[in-house]
């Protein structure tokens, strides 16, 4: 099939940047999106032009380094799939498609397609873990964990650290990202001690990082390519609420 | 030169605990003064950084994704192997360690692999204590599955991403000690060279990504925690940006890259659709738990839809050809089954280059909730790359290259023939031997992370006094002169071809020739082609944009070129072992009914190779190899 890309060319945080427009020729529909784009660069590199940058690498939707809004959605808008996994048939011939980077005011846009996510890592490095030490911990059976909360913990886990959660959001918030690990620590003996102190402190550095609030409005769970509930933003409230009257 | 891999005598079951109470140790307050590099934040890399950091020393980390979360470990489904034995089903320390002695082909060392099982445990309890979601019982106790190459349930996992989970995990502890500021983290930093001074690793010369600065770090040691180089074949399940390109740079600083014709090409991968495919999806091999493979017995057939087969018409070849392991047998005895049946043109699907991997005997036993909840993620998965529903039709499948054995030597502390330089991980060649079974990957590189090396870099930094050479030293500005020309070279050559279509044609070339099945003649063959292909990179490649930018198109580049000379020595090396061991199998040495043999005598050997430029043959080192503990035997899965 044929089609039109309206793709975001920015060639650095400083350029205001502006969508071009390339013609994507002969594209097969076993083709996923991002193998289309590298047909597209083949072509720009051939007629001498820039290719264009987008980030991306286990190309099995697990890695969430992939990140682009196709046509106004978070990875294309199907469900529970990242960009490197939405595959071409889903597009018709002849088809416009517009591609841009992940919009908010914590991920400042790098180049083209690829934007700064480090506001994440500062996030989880704000209290994301369980303070235990290399060595000196209990037999992994000592503490049963029931199988339902096991799959709490999971279905939390599962995460993949996108972003696509704060592209979504009208707000840009991040607090489907944060509650996640919030919710998957706080459930598990391991974690619960922590408990506090742990929802303070992200919740601090989500803020600190130029996040926006949440508002209920629920596009993150549609755009999380995972799936994440939004069950865990309200598990978030609980435990924040719990921290500051306690 | 006769390699020493330094490994402890003794008892076996006593060498790691003799050793480790052997090594010398670094006084708590001297440690901040020691500087470690690790490069790669994957389960060996982002284990070790965090663990180091937690004990104190001053650790700077590096990885070319934009965040220490992302790296190739994230993508394992299936599981982590651990001798607990909490099945009652018969697993111990010496069965794990007996498995993947055999699993390997008898090509590791004893020592490391009985050290593996013996830290497995640990590993486990580490990773629950990380907070790791890994599937329970109603009563809450950790839950285990099978997996090939074993008879006992030892594998723990998470749904399908445990890669994921313990990734995260580490990450975890990661985070912390960046927050802590024991671990200084640099992200989209790609590592490209190695600085040797008077012989030893004292530092590294990185390109910052986004930048394209060439900047130097200086350490008193340096890891590399860089992954594999199965992206030699372009196509694997790899991530696009797994190279060997760390690895290579130490090897053409003098450290030897060990046994590197040993690749696995891994069973269970979703079939390929066209020449636009840019990498492999990898199936877990836990689906071989409950699917059957099959393909028709009759040519004829093979158009076919699988349902209009009749069941007497299938031939479910591995339970034909190994009773007593069917479904589950060895990745690479599984592989080179399905391209027999591929070969004698009884393949399925496009290209007629696949398996049938069917689940209706397993959905007609335990139902399809049941097997929606042990593989619904790959279910899932599959159909949105091939649009097929796996509940309701056989998945197709086919071997791809998936992990290698090989890699840069290391002696018993994951040390290298340069003093100075540790490798972890997939990135060195330790413990699988010529084949490495089934969850065995998560297990050694956290095993190597968070339970070898917190000791054995102490018994080496004991030895050396901290911050004597700095970047300073002439060695770190010869090495930036160096990386930097050649990146001036790629991108003024400014030829007609991509780096992609070059990648392509050198991938084609080593699945071809050097790939599942090796005969003198194809190594030759591809030994001729590569020189040809790496001729032509350096004359008509077409890099475009700077170097003093974001430019995807240069980092490939860089790759290619590393691939393009390390394809040779792997040829080469595949060339020399006259024998078929594990994933390495020569045409030339199989028996009548196609089983691989093996040369002890003239083999039992691990093979590490000097690199002495592209116009020299490199040298060949040997480490002999004694099994003290189990008895060398046919491999046999019947």
């Amino acid at each position: 099939m044929n089609l039109t890309l309206h793709v975001w060319r920015q060639s650095g945080p400083k350029d205001k940047g502006k969508l071009e427009t390339y013609p994507a020729k002969g594209i097969s529909p076993d083709m996923s999106f991002l193998e289309m784009l590298d047909e597209v660069n083949e072509e720009l590199i051939k007629t001498g032009k820039q290719a264009i940058v987008f980030d991306h690498d286990c190309r099995e939707g697990i890695c969430g380094m992939c990140s682009q809004v196709i046509n106004g959605k978070a990875h294309g808008g199907q469900d529970r799939t990242t960009v490197c996994q939405l595959h071409m048939r889903s597009f018709k011939d002849g088809d416009e498609i517009f591609i841009e980077p992940w919009r908010a005011r914590a991920f400042p846009v790098i180049k083209d397609l690829i934007v700064d996510r480090q506001a994440l890592d500062t996030i989880m490095q704000a209290g994301g873990y369980v303070s235990c030490h290399t060595g000196g911990v209990p037999d992994g059976n000592a503490h049963p964990i029931g199988k339902p909360v096991a799959d709490y913990a999971m279905d939390a886990a599962e995460c993949i650290g996108c972003g696509a959660c704060v592209a979504g959001c009208p707000n840009s918030s991040a607090m489907l990202f944060t509650s996640a690990k919030v919710a998957q620590l706080a459930v598990l003996p391991q974690g619960m001690h922590e408990a506090k102190s742990r929802v303070m402190n992200m919740t601090e550095a989500l803020q600190a990082e130029g996040f926006g609030n949440c508002t209920n409005h629920l596009e993150c769970e549609v755009s999380c390519p995972k799936g994440i509930s939004v069950k865990f933003i309200a598990k978030l409230n609980r435990e924040y609420m719990k921290a500051i009257v306690s | 030169m006769i390699l020493d891999g330094k490994t402890p005598t003794g008892p076996i079951e006593k060498t790691w605990d003799k050793h480790r109470f052997d090594m010398k140790l670094v006084n708590p307050s001297n440690k901040r003064k020691y500087k470690i590099l690790v490069v790669g934040t994957g389960l060996a890399g982002g284990a070790a950084a965090a663990s180091l950091g937690e004990l104190g020393y001053n650790v700077e980390a590096f990885c070319y994704q934009d965040s220490s979360r992302r790296a190739h470990s994230i993508a394992a489904q299936g599981g982590i192997n651990a001798a607990k034995n909490y099945p009652n089903d018969g697993d111990s320390i010496y069965r794990l360690f007996y498995d993947t002695i055999k699993g390997g082909d008898f090509r590791a060392r004893e020592a490391d692999v009985w050290r593996l099982s013996q830290v497995s445990n640990n590993i486990i309890d580490q990773c629950v204590a990380q907070g790791v979601p890994f599937a329970r019982d109603y009563a809450g106790y950790l839950d285990n599955r099978s997996f090939g190459g074993a008879q006992v349930s030892r594998t723990f996992f998470a749904r399908g991403q445990t890669g994921q989970q313990l990734l995260l995990g580490a990450y975890s502890a990661l985070s912390r000690q960046v927050k802590a500021g024991t671990v200084k983290m640099n992200e989209r930093t790609e590592m490209l060279d190695l600085v040797v001074v008077d012989g030893v690793a004292k530092g590294i010369t990185c390109r910052d990504m986004v930048t394209g600065e060439i900047k130097s770090y200086w350490g008193d040691a340096v890891i590399l925690a860089t992954g594999g180089y199965v992206n030699v074949f372009y196509l694997s399940t790899n991530a696009m940006g797994c190279s060997v390109t760390a690895a290579w740079k130490a090897a053409k600083k003098g450290a030897f890259m060990a046994n590197p014709c040993y690749t696995q090409i891994h069973p269970t991968c979703i079939p390929q659709t066209g020449d636009h495919q840019s990498k492999l999806t990898l199936m877990s091999e836990s689906l071989r738990n409950d699917g059957r493979c099959w393909v028709p017995k009759k040519k004829e057939d093979c158009d076919k839809a699988p349902g209009d087969v009749p069941e007497e018409d299938r031939d479910y070849y591995l339970e034909r050809k190994y009773p007593s392991f069917g479904n589950l047998a060895p990745r690479d005895i599984a592989s080179r089954a399905a391209k027999e049946q591929c070969d004698d043109e009884r393949g399925v699907g496009p290209g007629k280059r696949g398996v049938y991997l069917d689940y209706a005997t397993a959905i007609e036993r335990v139902g399809e909730h049941t097997i929606k909840e042990r593989y619904g993620n790959l279910f899932e998965m599959y159909e949105k790359i091939t649009d097929e529903n796996a509940y309701k039709r056989p998945m197709r499948i086919y071997p791809a290259p998936h992990y290698s054995m090989g890699g840069l030597w290391v002696d018993y502390n994951l040390m290298s023939n340069v003093p100075g330089l540790f490798v972890l991980g997939e990135a060195n060649f330790s413990v699988h031997g010529a084949n490495r079974l089934g969850a065995s990957a998560l297990m050694q590189g956290l095993a190597d992370g968070y339970f070898v090396i917190p000791y054995t870099i102490a018994g080496y930094l004991a030895t050396v006094k901290p911050g004597t050479v700095t970047d300073e030293h002439p060695a770190f500005k010869e090495s930036k002169e160096q990386v930097q020309a050649e990146i001036d070279k790629m991108l003024n050559i400014k030829g007609k071809k991509t780096v992609s279509e070059l990648h392509r044609e050198l991938g084609k070339v080593m699945w071809e020739d050097v790939g599942m099945a090796r005969s003198e003649s194809s190594l030759k063959h591809a030994l001729q082609r590569i020189p040809e292909i790496r001729e032509e990179f350096w004359n008509n490649v077409n890099v475009s944009g700077s170097g003093t930018e974001l430019n995807q198109q240069l980092e490939n580049a860089g790759r290619l070129a590393d691939f393009l000379e390390f394809g040779e020595v792997l040829a080469t090396d595949a060339l020399h072992r006259e024998e078929s061991c594990g994933g390495h199998f020569r045409t030339e040495h199989q028996t009548d009914d196609g089983e691989a043999t093996r040369d002890d005598e003239n083999f039992a050997y691990v093979g590490a190779w000097e690199f002495k430029g592209n116009d020299k043959a490199p040298e060949l080192h040997k480490e002999p190899l004694k099994f003290d503990n189990v008895h060398l035997a046919v491999r046999s899965y019947k």
